[in-house]
């Protein structure tokens, strides 16, 4: 029951072989047995669960059941759920219990879905490792002295350890992508717009976007059917008619033209992560696919200019965290702007103030054109790059992270290094396209890689029924870790 | 200020006026706008800015702005951007202020605005979409602060003017002007106690010819008075401390009306670096042709063009026009007024500025709420054409009227005021007085002309107030053909 996808799961439920109770209850177990070793939750409300699946139980016994309902599903704890401790990974939302939902929330409850909890990451979406939560690391279940990836790692594990059956995300630079490949899992970051960021607790709003993460292609096309759409509460939403993301699972791939990024082969990439690649690509190429040999370019530029823009939003969106209405605040002070100092130093971490002082500083006076307006304009050449390069293929493809998932600690101290982490994945952020992440194999420890596949706008489908035909051929990403954990 | 002062010095005045917009919701939330509700009820989960809330433009306060941008002649954006300007303050929860900064929605424009001598035209800079702050309050929370974010996201357009200003009364006229302005167009109530129309003045003094002086900016005037006075004593403790060989210092600086001056608030130097920059959440304003178009048909004749059709049109004077166009209210009431009486413009602006604004001036009272219709008032002055009444009578039954006793026929026929205008029946009276009156006859026959009032004053006396004056007045001086 904990390896079927979500598809058999509705099956299941719809026959009465399992009931959402049981299934909640057999998940909630799991995760009592393992994840405090795993630590990739942050709530866990048994009560509340159940209370959802009981009546999605009932919702199927009267045969109202949609796609999902009674499937329980893992939050990550970026969305805001009513009634729900709804924390970013902060000391500063430590106490912050969400009083209503966020727009992704409301479509899973309106679909009958059940919340199983809510995940662990890094302290609001910043990182990417998982280590920087003020509930402690996330461990990676293929092997737990390493980190899962970041920020979306609580979900990752999850779904990888199989106590989910599927979980959300959010990508601001690589944050379901990333922690997808280091934990052999799939995700998937939808067009910008796609999906609502209501109720999704800010990082950089120009690159932030939710998505699904689970343990294959065709769950990930159920899993967006649910969250796409359009919300009059997010003026960046798109007002779309709805799509079916799993119309198109079943497609041949002859002639899909597949654009391989000569810059993102180069010096950098761990050669174990580069042959499990190299062999998705060619079985890719295989089921009728044409390799095509392409260049962005800019490539190179997009870690610099997006370490300027999410900073820079997000030391303007973190300034509602200032003690005064909700979340924490220093237990002394002297006067308010000793109120502020202490309650901003004592309720962020190291990761969070460094980022609001990068983007503090890049917007100051005297600095703004030189940083900020220049990251901008990088950002258009990125943009332009993928649109020459979609004129000679259908999707691009490539290594989600330049290496598997490293050691807990090993970049703790040097965000370079962990920022570099990101090379492959940022640049889809800053154009706004689409981008996804699907197991390839292992590399050095046995430990998952990743094969990033980016398409146009709004090709969510296309990529889908690439991965799920991949998918058809392979059996990666059926593979979970060892129960030893 | 002394006459030297005034031959040696310049002051240059540039205003920004924050004007709220009256709409049902806030800029960019669906909680309500309205004033003097209980702390915080009227803040949603966006105006507190909760974890994970985004902003939603509100349509109706772009239409406004757009409104006002077609009012004073300016360009409007095809593409505006709201930007977010950066600061700490307890009652901006956010920690950010969302409002437009590189492309306001308002591009120039200007005003006319009539000063005692001449008329003034006022370039305007931009006029720009914000959001409001809410309001912090020290009192009753035992030394510490409460924080009331009713407020906190009500929309304002601020509206910039070029430093054209060069005195306190041209900037008050202006103000006036611009607060006449935005209620015409319906777009601000203009309670200025309830902080709806408030203004910033930015104030420097030069040597007649010279550059630019330093500029100081005076915050948050919120009556005319207060913004006079503010620059008067703003500009003689600049002049003041020029000629004691000082140095004026850029900064803010409030306003004390207990004291009547004015004092530092913050020094350039102290100034925030608001780290503006686009705001994500956001899509740029985009504004069509046809939507302007729209809202350029429905916007109704301005102040300036309808007071120049009275004088043209209905023959009045430019001071009376004036005051028929100072409130849509008034022209609204004045326009009902003659359409009932088919004309007679004359006659109700005289009556309006007079009579009615005389007692509504009494009761402290806006045209709005005045107890007499227009139409009301047109069967008083139907009655004064048609010399049924005279003009005396007409305010014994107009005070009736306001008191509620009824239409002005009614009123007439209760209090038996017919006027007499028959012509043999007056002769007779005025025989009689000048038979009781011969001294006042003679006098009158000598050259004296008082001699003649106190002889109609008579004849009025001895009709009990019914006679036509203008009859008595004929029939008197034919008897009394020198």
């Amino acid at each position: 029951m904990l390896n079927v996808t979500l598809k058999q799961l509705g099956l299941e439920l719809a026959q009465k072989k399992i009931s959402s109770v049981e299934l909640t209850q057999l998940h909630l177990d799991r995760i009592a047995r393992i994840d405090p070793v795993l630590n990739a939750f942050i709530t866990i409300d048994r009560e509340r669960s159940l209370a959802q699946a009981r009546a999605a139980d009932a919702l199927i016994a009267a045969g109202k059941a949609q796609p999902l309902t009674g499937i329980p599903i893992a939050h990550k704890d970026i969305f805001c759920a009513k009634g729900w401790l709804t924390t970013c990974g902060s000391k500063m939302l430590a106490n912050f219990v969400s009083p209503y939902d966020a727009h992704v929330v409301e479509r899973f409850n309106a679909c009958g879905a059940v919340v199983l909890g809510k995940t662990n990451m890094d302290e609001f979406a910043m990182g990417s490792s998982s280590e920087t939560s003020f509930r402690g690391p996330v461990r990676n279940p293929w092997d737990p002295a390493r980190v899962p990836g970041g920020s979306s790692g609580g979900s990752a594990v999850a779904v990888a350890a199989r106590m989910a059956p599927a979980a959300i995300g959010t990508d601001t630079g690589g944050s379901i992508r990333q922690p997808a490949a280091l934990s052999g899992i799939c995700g998937i970051k939808p067009t910008y717009g796609v999906v609502s960021r209501y109720g999704m607790i800010a990082f950089a709003s120009s690159l932030d976007q939710g998505g699904p993460m689970a343990k294959c292609a065709e769950d990930l096309a159920l899993m967006l059917n649910v969250m796409a759409g359009f919300d009059a509460r997010d003026s960046t939403s798109l007002a779309r008619a709805a799509e079916d993301y799993a119309r198109a699972l079943d497609a041949p791939l002859h002639g899909l033209r597949i654009g391989v990024p000569q810059e993102y082969f180069g010096a950098g990439l761990d050669a174990d992560v580069a042959v499990a690649v190299e062999a998705a690509l060619t079985q890719i190429e295989k089921l009728g696919a044409r390799r095509v040999a392409i260049s962005l370019p800019n490539s190179g530029l997009s870690v610099p200019a997006y370490y300027v823009i999410a900073p820079a939003e997000a030391s303007s969106n973190l300034s509602r965290f200032d003690g005064v209405r909700y979340g924490y605040r220093a237990p002394q002070y002297t006067d308010l702007v000793d109120m502020y100092c202490k309650s901003r130093a004592q309720g962020f971490g190291a990761e969070v103030k460094r980022r609001i002082l990068i983007g503090t500083y890049v917007l100051s006076h005297g600095y703004y054109d030189a940083y900020y307006l220049k990251a901008q304009k990088i950002r258009r050449l990125i943009a332009q790059d993928f649109a020459k390069a979609f004129e000679q293929c259908d999707l691009i493809m490539g290594p989600t992270a330049p290496s598997v998932a490293f050691a807990l600690g090993a970049k703790a101290t040097d965000p370079v290094q962990m920022y570099l982490n990101d090379i492959y994945t940022v640049a889809a952020n800053l154009a706004g396209l689409p981008a996804m992440s699907i197991p390839c194999g292992f590399g050095e420890g046995g430990m998952p890689v990743g094969l990033h596949v980016v398409g146009n706008y709004f090709t969510e489908a296309r990529m889908l029924n690439a991965a799920h035909q991949y998918q058809r051929a392979t059996d990666w990403h059926t593979r979970a870790p060892r129960e030893s954990v | 200020m002394n006459g030297k002062h005034d031959l040696q010095w310049e002051t240059v005045i540039g205003l920004e006026t924050h004007a709220q917009l009256s709409t049902l919701s806030k800029i960019f939330s669906g909680a309500p706008t309205q004033f003097g509700a209980a702390p915080n009820v009227q803040a949603c989960a966006v105006d507190i800015a909760l974890p994970g809330v985004l902003p939603v433009l509100n349509k109706a306060a772009v239409e406004k702005a757009i409104r006002f941008g077609l009012a004073v002649n300016g360009k409007i954006a095809p593409r505006s951007v709201f930007a977010r300007k950066n600061y700490f303050y307890p009652d901006l929860p956010k920690g950010y202020q969302i409002s437009q900064y590189e492309l306001p929605i308002v591009q120039g424009g200007s005003l006319v605005v009539d000063l005692t001598d001449r008329e003034k035209t006022v370039h305007l800079t931009r006029a720009h979409l914000e959001e409001d702050a809410g309001k912090s309050l020290h009192e009753d929370f035992h030394g510490m602060s409460g924080i009331d974010l009713n407020r906190a996201g009500t929309p304002l357009l601020e509206i910039v003017t070029e430093p054209d200003m060069r005195s306190a009364a041209e900037a008050v006229a202006y103000a006036k002007t611009l607060h006449a302005l935005v209620r015409w167009i319906g777009i601000c109530d203009g309670n200025m106690q309830e902080g709806s129309f408030r203004c910033d003045a930015n104030v420097s003094v030069r040597r007649v010819g010279a550059e630019l002086g330093t500029r100081c900016e005076i915050k948050n005037l919120n009556s005319f008075r207060f913004l006079e006075d503010a620059i008067n004593y703003e500009v003689r403790r600049q002049i003041e401390l020029l000629e004691d060989g000082g140095k004026v210092v850029q900064e803010t600086r409030l306003y004390d009306p207990d004291r009547k001056e004015t004092r530092s608030m913050r020094s350039k130097e102290d100034a925030h670096d608001y780290r503006y920059f686009p705001d994500p959440d956001l899509l740029p304003l985009e504004v069509g042709d046809k939507w302007i178009e729209e809202i350029k048909s429905g916007l109704t004749e301005l102040p300036r063009a309808k007071r120049a059709r009275y004088v043209r049109d209905y023959q009045l004077s430019n001071y009376d026009a004036g005051v028929l166009t100072s409130s849509r209210e008034v022209a609204d009431f004045y326009e009902n007024l003659i359409q009932a009486l088919g004309g007679g413009y004359k006659l109700a602006s005289s009556w309006i500025a007079g009579e009615l604004f005389g007692a509504l001036r009494r009761a402290g009272m806006e045209i709005s709420q005045s107890p007499i219709s227009s139409g009301q008032l047109a069967g008083l002055l139907q009655q004064i054409q048609n010399n049924a009444i005279n003009g005396k009578q007409a305010k014994e039954v107009f005070d009736a009227m306001w008191n509620g006793e009824g239409e002005a026929a009614a009123i007439i026929a209760a209090k038996g005021l017919t006027q007499i205008s028959d012509a043999g029946e007056l002769e007779q009276v005025i025989d009689a007085v000048l038979a009781a009156n011969p001294k006042s006859a003679e006098e009158y026959r000598a050259g004296k002309e008082r001699a003649f009032n106190a002889l109609v004053g008579q004849a009025m006396k001895a009709t009990r107030g019914k006679g036509n004056p203008a009859q008595i007045n004929e029939i008197l001086k034919k008897k009394l053909r020198r």
